[in-house]
Order: structure tokens, then C-alpha cells, then sequence
């Protein structure tokens, strides 16, 4: 079944803020290699002018998960799971990420591409924290590979 | 916090180079870490079921991994305002030999003005580029 193209344009309903937690982040950190004390130390990051310790740059993807699991699930997506691949990944910030940010995230399709019997979708999830200013965007493309020969 | 002098920086100068050494410990603690726990990234028979060559890192993983010299280079996290890119080859982690991943660091673009620099990133697992237009915006404007 194909990837269906009226996905284009539409947007789901924001999930249910994420909370983002210091220990979380640590655990992020030490999971991608970070090292920098202003990921991992309090104190380090509020010397250096953050409420707490801030999140490295790929963190939104946790939250972002979140979102793509309402695309995926959707039932007249015509996406196979088990076809998927990340094709593409781009985080655009407004701000850092801090421990203690609530943020809440809403996805968007902005692209459905056909490409040689291959599909690409192309879904943004907006980050906004409580006061509803805007965070980061983590925009995925996702090729869905077609029927096997 | 030291920043780099922006107007000191040419195109192509290398600021950052690092090596990691993945293993499957270190997949497994991402999987923990991010939530993602897609049995291809810990398990050798579901691999092998679906036609890969072996247990694959995260591509997420390598993302998130491959700005860490960047960052320290920039001196804080904060700093990375816009990061992308393209997953273009899969880095098969060994059992026991896990995967050696290279990163190096160049200037893509330069605006003194703006206080913002392009860092293009070259990652490498056997001498073979595993992420294509891998760009991180660095911004020094704050």
C-alpha cells in the first residue's frame, strides 16, 4: 500500500507536554558522548547563564518520537513500520532545551514525496515550552520503501 | 567561557576532530536513553531477518555523537542553533570489535556579522562517509 498523499498538509493534535527532567538529560548526555560540563552539571550551566543543565542538540528527538508515533499509527497513513527508514533529521532552535522546560509538541506532514517506488514523508514536530514560545522544530524525513520486486 | 574568534576563522579550517569508539554497550544505553528500542539495534537475529549486515547504530545516535566536538569547540551546547543531516550509510556495530566513528569539523560559511558560523561535519566509519550534508549553524550572537 502506498504512503496516502492527502497526508500532505494536515496537521494531529499536540501530545501531552513533555517534562523534561535533569536526570534525563544527563542520561541523554552520557548516551551521545557529551562531555561539556553545562549538559551534565547545574552548576556549570548556570554559570554560564542557563536556569539548569541544558539538553544536547539532538535531545528533541525524544519528544519528537512521540509525535511520529501518532503518524505512524494513523489509519489511512498507508505507512508500514517495518519499510520505514530516517532518511533525514534537522533540528531548528529557537532556544536551547533546559532541564525543567515543559514542552509540549505538535506534528505537521509538510511533504509526501513518490521517488522511484519509494515514498518520503516529511513530518515537522513544533516545540513550544509553557508559555507557548516556541522551542525547537525537529523536522524527519522518513523514506517508506515500496513493494518488493 | 572562552568563544572562538569568528573573524580568525577561514573556509575549510578544521576546529574539531574526534574519534568514538561505539559498541553495543554504548547502543544499548542509547536505546535506554532515547526510548528508541527497535530490536535492530540490539539484536543480531532480527538484523538478520531483515537483511542487514549486522546490528546497526542508531542513525540518531551517530547524529547526536557526531556534534559533541562541535559543542565543545563552541564551548556550550546553546550555541547550536541548527543542526541537520542525511542518513546516508548504515554503521554496522560488531559484537566484539564494535565500530570506530571519525568526525572532523570544517568551516562551511562564515558571518562575522551575525556572529554565526556553518560547520560542515565529515563522518567516517572505515574511511566511508556515513552522514551526508551534516551541517550545524554554531551562534555566537547570545
Amino acid at each position: 500500500m502506498p504512503v496516502n498523499p492527502e497526508l500532505q498538509g494536515r496537521t494531529f493534535p499536540p501530545v501531552s507536554p513533555y517534562l523534561v527532567g535533569r536526570e534525563k538529560v544527563r542520561e541523554f548526555s552520557r548516551a551521545v558522548f557529551a562531555t561539556n560540563p553545562i549538559n551534565l552539571d547545574p552548576e556549570a550551566a548556570r554559570a554560564a547563564g542557563h536556569p539548569d543543565v541544558v539538553a544536547p542538540p539532538t535531545f528533541a528527538v525524544v519528544v519528537q518520537e512521540h509525535t511520529l508515533q501518532q503518524l505512524l499509527s494513523e489509519p489511512d497513513a498507508g505507512i508500514d513500520f517495518s519499510r520505514v527508514v530516517h532518511g533525514e533529521q534537522r533540528f531548528r532552535f529557537s532556544r536551547p532545551i533546559v532541564a525543567g522546560d515543559e514542552l509540549t509538541a505538535t506534528l505537521s506532514v509538510t511533504g509526501v514525496k513518490t521517488l522511484g517506488g519509494n515514498s518520503m514523508v516529511t513530518a515537522e514536530s513544533t516545540m513550544v515550552d509553557a508559555n507557548g514560545a516556541h522551542v525547537v522544530t525537529a523536522i524527519s524525513t522518513l523514506v517508506v520503501r515500496g513493494d518488493d520486486e | 567561557m572562552s568563544t572562538p574568534a569568528l573573524d580568525k576563522l577561514s573556509l575549510g579550517d578544521v576546529v574539531a576532530e574526534a574519534e568514538y569508539s561505539l559498541t553495543r554497550d554504548s547502543l544499548v544505553r542509547y536505546a535506554g536513553a532515547s526510548g528508541d528500542f527497535n530490536p535492530i539495534h540490539y539484536r543480531d537475529d532480527v538484523a538478520a531477518s531483515v537483511g542487514l549486515p549486522g546490528v546497526l547504530a542508531h542513525g540518531m545516535l551517530t547524529m547526536g555523537m557526531a556534534v559533541q566536538p562541535v559543542v565543545d569547540w563552541a564551548g556550550d551546547p546553546a550555541c547550536i542553533v541548527d543542526y541537520q543531516v542525511r542518513f546516508t550509510r548504515p554503521v554496522v556495530v560488531d559484537p566484539q570489535d564494535g565500530a570506530l566513528v571519525r568526525v572532523s569539523a570544517k568551516v562551511g560559511a562564515v558571518d562575522a556579522e551575525a556572529r554565526t558560523a556553518r560547520i560542515d561535519l565529515t563522518v567516517t566509519v572505515h574511511e566511508q562517509t556515513v552522514l551526508g550534508k551534516a551541517q550545524v549553524q554554531v551562534s555566537f550572537a547570545a
